[in-house]
């Protein structure tokens, strides 16, 4: 039996059917088209698939798509704004935060939603923080140094724009 | 990995969700956070007829004083108890446990409901409950933990029967919880939990057994005076643990004694 879900994804309205089976994750890459969110493990370990669901870090695999009804849902395809990266994906960039990129969406994810919960981490508490994301070829060295960045932009930009925020990285 | 077909209905109320359960009958299940839940189905471990969505229920999340006792709504997310100000306050133990389970993203949606009803032996809360002489609270009764978890992912709950509340006493002195595992976020391989209340000791342990295990013994040797090391001694005593690929019967015995000891030491 189908069920209709209707939710809101990086600000624009979905309504789909769907099976009551259909994974959150399988949801926003099969139906919704949105293939940033990564499947890493299938065991509710990896963090791979992170995503926020009403602002709150959760594994997409770990939902079905039908607990997501009437809920606002971010992948990192929301982060970007107007074509000038969110802080956390420059400073991922910047310092090196990743190798191959599996985990990075995930990661990303995860540590805007810590972020938001404590804007100035200490470096424990980003580690703590990032705990339910596996990177299997960096290690967490420049992942945490990535957060730590964006925390001083995120923290220190607030009067700045987005596109000020690009030219002081231009610069 | 696919999850086999399941029929889905979402309930408003308890009682909503009560009679979808039976209407589903003995093959149903309660969707809560969905964090042991989900995992299992995905294995097909589980391959429930139908599922109740529960999630919807907004006057199951809440934590309420309630003289000497704490009451916790069923739907409260382990993310609420860590950081709750009263818990920290009034159930220290809780708080810590709670901020010990999985990850972020787990703890963001897990719900001490869910951790009572799955009653799974490797579960922290359960102990807690256990040691504490918690009780747990249906929409059709009461029951006392030590009546609750009967056996591995086994309770005495009807198929139409919700868990809808934990009530703890408080309990503010010295205590400490300690998990061994591997990794942060795994689940305990045991785990020791000691909490002094009311001029006694309360030990608890996890994954020593089918279910959660309350330490009478090393709570009975500090009670007449022994010392940290030797009460903990007894903690082993009784236990016949299984084997898994992470720790032998033996090696689990041994970490019943060593965490004992330490939860007792370490508990402030």
């Amino acid at each position: 039996m189908k069920h209709k879900v209707s939710t809101t994804v990086n600000g624009s309205r979905h309504e789909h059917e769907v099976e009551s089976r259909l994974l959150l994750v399988h949801y926003l890459r099969d139906e919704v088209g949105l293939t940033g969110t990564h499947i890493g493990c299938d065991t509710s370990q990896c963090g791979a698939c992170t995503i926020l669901v009403d602002g709150k870090a959760v594994k997409s695999c770990t939902m079905f798509a039908v607990q997501a009804e009437g809920k606002e849902l971010t992948t990192i395809e929301g982060m970007a704004k107007d074509g000038v990266l969110h802080p956390l994906q420059q400073a991922f960039w910047d310092e090196h935060g990743l190798q191959c990129g599996y985990c990075t969406p995930g990661f990303i994810m995860a540590a805007a939603y810590l972020l938001s919960q404590n804007p100035n981490p200490t470096e424990d508490e980003i580690r703590r923080g990032l705990e339910g994301n596996l990177c299997r070829c960096t290690g967490y060295v420049n992942i945490v140094k990535s957060v730590q960045a964006a925390a001083k932009t995120m923290g220190g930009a607030k009067a700045k724009t987005g596109e000020q925020q690009a030219a002081t990285r231009r610069a | 990995m696919i999850p086999a077909a399941f029929e889905y209905a979402r309930a408003s109320s308890v009682e909503e969700a009560s009679k979808l359960l039976k209407t589903f009958g003995e093959d149903a299940k309660v969707l809560a956070g969905g964090h042991s839940l989900i995992p299992l189905m995905r294995l097909r471990l589980a391959q429930p007829k139908a599922l109740v969505d529960i999630n919807g229920i907004k006057d199951l999340d809440y934590i309420k004083e309630d003289g000497s006792k704490l009451r916790f709504g069923a739907l409260t997310r382990h993310v609420t108890i860590e950081n709750s100000a009263v818990v920290k306050q009034k159930l220290p133990i809780l708080a810590e446990v709670a901020s010990e389970i999985g990850d972020n993203q787990v703890r963001n949606m897990g719900t001490i409901g869910g951790v009572a009803a799955h009653a799974d032996a490797a579960g922290d809360y359960p102990t807690i409950a256990l040691m504490l002489d918690a009780e747990i609270v249906t929409n059709q009764r009461t029951i006392a933990a030590k009546d609750f978890f009967k056996d591995l992912f086994t309770t005495p709950l009807a198929a139409d029967e919700i868990v809808t509340e934990l009530v703890f006493p408080v309990a503010n002195g010295p205590h400490k919880y300690i998990k061994f595992r591997r990794r942060l976020f795994d689940w305990a391989i045991v785990g020791a939990a000691a909490q002094k209340m009311n001029g006694g000791w309360r030990i608890g342990l996890t994954n020593v057994g089918t279910t959660p295990v309350r330490a009478t013994a090393v709570e009975e040797a500090l009670h007449k005076g022994a010392k940290p090391e030797e009460a903990a001694q007894h903690a082993s005593d009784g236990l016949n643990p299984s084997g898994d690929l992470r720790a032998s019967p033996e090696y689990k015995k041994h970490l019943a004694r060593v965490l004992t000891k330490r939860a007792i030491e370490q508990a402030g």
